[in-house]
This record gives structure tokens, C-alpha cells and sequence, in this order.
């Protein structure tokens, strides 16, 4: 068993019950920044996404803040998630094993996660939510900065910003299902909100979700007493 | 209503109350307003393209109307000064020098581009700030600049490419078609001061008629395809040419052939925003009803006692 995806941090502490290490400091602060930045981008995004919900704009202190304020915290965001990209990536290359747990997810759906495969720091479901928003959020930077009024709208023709706009809002729509999917997994697994809140998990967790990265911490003896 | 006057009257001397209001709203961008009590008459503004000498008092009585402050640039090659719409510049002659291939003749066409006063105005679907664009009954489109957030949709919905947003206070600026000069009834500040009457004002019936008598002449005398431009796929316009080659519009700077609002900003204002609701609202609902059906994924008693075996076990 190779120790593909133990990521640096990655550590067990023995006791009743066994702790893991799930994700540094660092890691965690990226991660909320990108979340905070993803939510207020949802929040003034469908703001002008649609009427019904132009009174968000309320919340950023009116139309015209909205406007100006949105593309800085996409930047903000591309910036912050790159930096995720970078710590998780690796971990999150497709195994053999993938494909294997995504023909069995129903069964992880149904509730009978003890007939799947053993799975690494990642499973596929989280392997698929983390390329989801990467290619996403490449598609939103990417289009955002081309139909940014203020500045790049004059890089593009009309006709091709006609189509950024577009696809920009389907994209959003798209990263917002993708969201609501993380958002529930994350709760529907219990114990999961403390790796991110806390940094740790209990061995428990870790062999009922992630049973081969915990015998790949165990086996490179990432054990500290 | 007191009848219009057409920019070539004067206007009356004793103070005259608004002719039309906020209650002769028929559309008003990302929101709703109530039928209106009265329809208004329709207006137009007829730009005869035959009659145009390309003086440009047009624009300097938009500037002085509108009190913009253009800056002052340098040539571009062309008559046409400043070098394009501006926020500053409402309205603007286009110089186009055309070789006419069947007679040989070197023609010389001017056409004084600005809002068109779509009947289905792109702008006014792209808008999606409250109240920010409306269009009164009888025909005029108008920005609010109170309600606008200079996010740029209007520039993308516009068939004509004709709002530019300032740089000053973001928001977006167009032909006004001089509201607040018609309300009072009077025509608008560009066809008060054209020379030859090139530019004329009053209702869309008269303007018709107006442009027929105009193309009758025009067709007497050689131009064959003299025509009305008055494109069908906005559901018409307030602003209205009369055109000595009707048979290709595209000949006077571009001016489009067909122009409709783009079906991808019809998809995007639409489509895109059911299809959207309601994939974040099945994923939401998914969530709601797996959660009910299925319940939590909990760490059993069991898992731990593993996890501890496991790291008592290989430590």
C-alpha cells in the first residue's frame, strides 16, 4: 500500500478514542476564507442573477456596491482556492479504486457504507466536488474578469461578452449545486464539520470513511504518543 | 393630452405641466408596474439620412440640452468627432464615404446614430437593477440614474450598441429622446436645431406619413430602394431613418440589417434563470429528503474500538 494521500499534517494520536490529524491551521483558515468568499459571492451573484432577489444587494449596502464589490471577492476567492488547490491535489487524483466506489455509491447513498471499497484521504464524491470547483471557478474567474465592467469589458466584443455573461451564470449555478452537495455530505457524515473546525478527527471516523488512510498513517507510523 | 409640438414650433410660453409620468410606465427593468390608465400617443423621431448635411448642431444641441462636458480628442480619420458614443455624447454622426457599384458615384452618408427607442428594448431585459431602465406608453425609453448600478447588462442586451457606462459615476447614459423636453411638449433639442429638417419629431403616425411623402420623393428622383427603417424585430423603434438605400442598411456605419434582441441575452434573462432555480432547488431538495429517508451516517461505538485496535495493533 503505497501512502499516496497522506498529506503533510496527516497524524494519529492513540487514546480512547484515537485522534487524527485531518487538516493543519493553515489549511483551515484557506479553507474558510474560500467558503466566506464563495458565500458572499452567491449572495450578491444571484443578487443580480435574478429580480426576485435584487433586495440582497441590501446586504453589501445597495446595487452599486454589489456591482463593484463582487469581482473583488471573486479575486479574492481564485487567489484563496488556489492555494487549497495546491495543498489538495494530489490526494485528489483519480485511483483504481474510484471508479469501483462510484458504481457502489447507491449503496453509500442507501446507507450501508460498510460495502465500500476502502478509500484513501478522499474518497470519489469528494475527489468530484474538488474538480468541480476547480474547473469551475476556472470558468468564473476566467469569464467574471471579461465581463468586469469597470475594467476588461472592452477586451471583448459584445456578442462574445453576451456569451461570457451567460456562461458565467450557468456556471454559478452550477458551483452553487456542487456547493450544496459538499455543504450536505458534510453534515450528513457526522463528524465531519470538526476535521475543518478543529483540524481532527476520531480514529472512528477515519476507519468507518477513510479506513486505507488511516492504515496508511498507521503503516509509515505517522503516530505521535 | 395637449397636441405635440414638433421640434419645429416653438414651444409655448406659459408653463405647461408634464404630459406623461411614472403612471405611463408599460415596462420598468427587473420589476412590475400596473397596466397604465391611458395609452399615450406614440412619438417617433425621423431621421432622414437623404436630407443630412452632416453640420453636427444635432450634437452640439445634445450636449447643450444634456449639459455633458465631452472631452476633446483627436482625429480619427474620419469626420466623426468624438470617435464614438460616449457617456458624454448621446447622439453621433457617422461618415461613411460609399463607392456605389452601379452608378459609380462616390456618396458621402451620414447617419446620426443614438438610441433607437426599441418598442422591445434589449437593454431594458438586460436590466437587472429595479426601475433602473423603464419605457413610457408612448414609446420612450429612459435611464434612471438613481436606480442604476453600472453593472454594463444594458450594453450587452442593446441590439445597437448604444449605452456606454461613465467612468465618473458608473451608470449608464443614452439618448434620452429629450423626455423631459416632450413632456413639456416640446421635440427634442437634436431636431430643434437641424438646418435642413433632417431630423423631425411628432407622433409615430405623422412620422409614417412624414417618411412616406419622403421616399416618394426620393424615389422620383433615382433612389429606387429608398425605404423607412423601422426594424420589425424590436417591435420598432421610436427613432425612425429615412434611408436613400433601404435595401442595405449595413452601408451607413453598420447600421444592422435585422437587429433582435441576441438569443443567447434571451436564454440568459429566461431559460438560464428557471433552469438555474431549479437545479439549486432539486439539489437542495435532495439534500432535505436523503437526510429525511436515510438519516445521519454516525461513527458507531465499534469504529472506534477498531480505529484503537488497529493503531494499538501496528504501534
Amino acid at each position: 500500500m503505497e501512502p499516496e494521500d497522506v498529506e503533510p499534517g496527516d497524524a494519529i494520536h492513540p487514546g480512547r478514542p484515537v485522534v487524527v490529524d485531518r487538516y493543519r491551521g493553515a489549511a483551515r483558515i484557506n479553507h474558510w476564507v474560500t467558503a466566506t468568499c464563495l458565500i458572499l459571492l452567491a449572495i450578491s451573484g444571484l443578487s443580480l442573477f435574478h429580480p426576485s432577489l435584487f433586495f440582497l444587494t441590501a446586504l453589501f449596502g445597495g446595487g452599486q456596491v454589489t456591482r463593484a464589490i463582487h469581482p473583488w471577492i471573486g479575486v479574492v476567492l481564485f487567489f484563496s482556492f488556489a492555494g487549497l488547490f495546491f495543498r489538495f491535489w494530489r490526494a485528489n487524483l483519480p485511483t483504481r479504486t474510484d471508479a469501483v466506489w462510484l458504481s457502489q455509491a447507491s449503496d453509500l447513498l442507501a446507507g450501508h457504507e460498510e460495502r465500500m471499497p476502502e478509500v484513501g484521504k478522499y474518497n470519489a464524491g469528494q475527489k468530484f466536488i474538488f474538480w468541480s470547483m476547480t474547473v469551475l471557478i476556472l470558468i468564473l474567474i476566467a469569464s467574471g474578469l471579461l465581463i468586469w465592467e469597470q475594467y476588461f469589458t472592452w477586451v471583448t466584443t459584445i456578442p462574445q461578452n453576451r456569451v461570457l455573461v451567460l456562461t458565467h451564470s450557468l456556471a454559478a449555478v452550477v458551483i452553487i449545486c456542487v456547493w450544496i452537495i459538499h455543504v450536505y455530505a458534510a453534515f450528513w457524515v457526522r463528524g465531519t464539520l470538526r476535521a475543518m473546525v478543529k483540524g481532527n478527527v476520531t480514529g472512528g471516523w477515519a476507519w468507518r470513511h477513510h479506513r486505507r488512510w488511516l492504515r496508511e498513517l498507521v503503516s509509515v507510523r505517522k503516530v505521535s504518543p | 393630452m395637449a397636441p405635440i409640438h414638433t421640434a419645429q414650433t416653438n414651444p409655448p410660453v406659459q408653463s405647461v405641466p408634464p404630459q406623461f409620468s411614472e403612471k405611463d410606465l408599460i415596462r420598468r427593468s427587473a420589476s412590475t408596474v400596473p397596466p397604465p390608465a391611458q395609452q399615450l400617443e406614440e412619438v417617433a423621431k425621423l431621421i432622414d439620412v437623404s436630407k443630412c448635411i452632416g453640420c453636427k448642431a444635432c450634437q452640439a444641441a445634445c450636449i447643450e440640452w444634456n449639459d455633458t462636458h465631452p472631452v476633446i480628442e483627436t482625429n480619427v480619420g474620419s469626420y466623426v468627432n468624438p470617435h464614438d458614443l460616449t457617456p458624454d455624447m448621446f447622439t453621433l454622426m457617422r461618415f461613411t464615404e460609399w463607392d456605389n457599384p452601379k452608378t459609380g458615384n462616390l456618396e458621402w452618408l451620414i447617419r446620426k446614430d443614438g438610441c433607437m427607442h426599441c418598442a422591445d428594448p434589449g437593454c431594458l431585459k438586460a436590466c437587472p437593477a429595479p426601475g433602473a431602465i423603464v419605457q413610457y406608453s408612448n414609446g420612450i425609453v429612459d435611464f434612471v440614474h438613481e436606480n442604476c448600478i453600472g453593472c454594463g447588462y444594458c450594453v450587452k442586451g442593446c441590439p445597437f450598441n448604444i449605452p456606454r457606462i461613465s467612468k465618473v459615476d458608473h451608470t449608464a447614459y443614452k439618448c434620452t429622446l429629450c423626455s423631459d423636453r416632450v413632456a413639456v411638449g416640446q421635440g427634442p433639442a437634436c431636431a430643434k436645431a437641424c438646418p435642413t429638417h433632417a431630423i423631425s419629431f411628432g407622433t409615430k403616425d405623422d412620422m409614417n406619413k412624414l417618411a412616406e411623402s419622403r421616399i416618394t420623393d426620393l424615389k422620383s428622383r433615382g433612389y429606387d430602394n429608398a425605404g423607412l427603417y423601422d426594424p420589425p424585430g424590436v417591435g420598432g423603434t421610436h427613432v425612425m431613418y429615412v434611408l436613400h438605400h433601404a435595401d442595405q442598411p449595413e452601408i451607413y456605419s453598420n447600421l444592422p440589417r435585422d437587429p433582435k434582441i441576441s438569443p443567447v441575452v434571451q436564454a440568459w434573462k429566461g431559460l438560464a434563470k428557471y433552469v438555474g432555480f431549479a437545479a439549486i432547488g432539486i439539489a437542495a431538495a435532495a439534500g432535505l429528503l436523503h437526510s429525511t429517508l436515510v438519516g445521519p451516517n454516525r461513527v458507531t461505538r465499534e469504529d472506534e474500538d477498531n480505529a484503537e485496535r488497529l493503531v494499538r495493533d501496528e504501534t
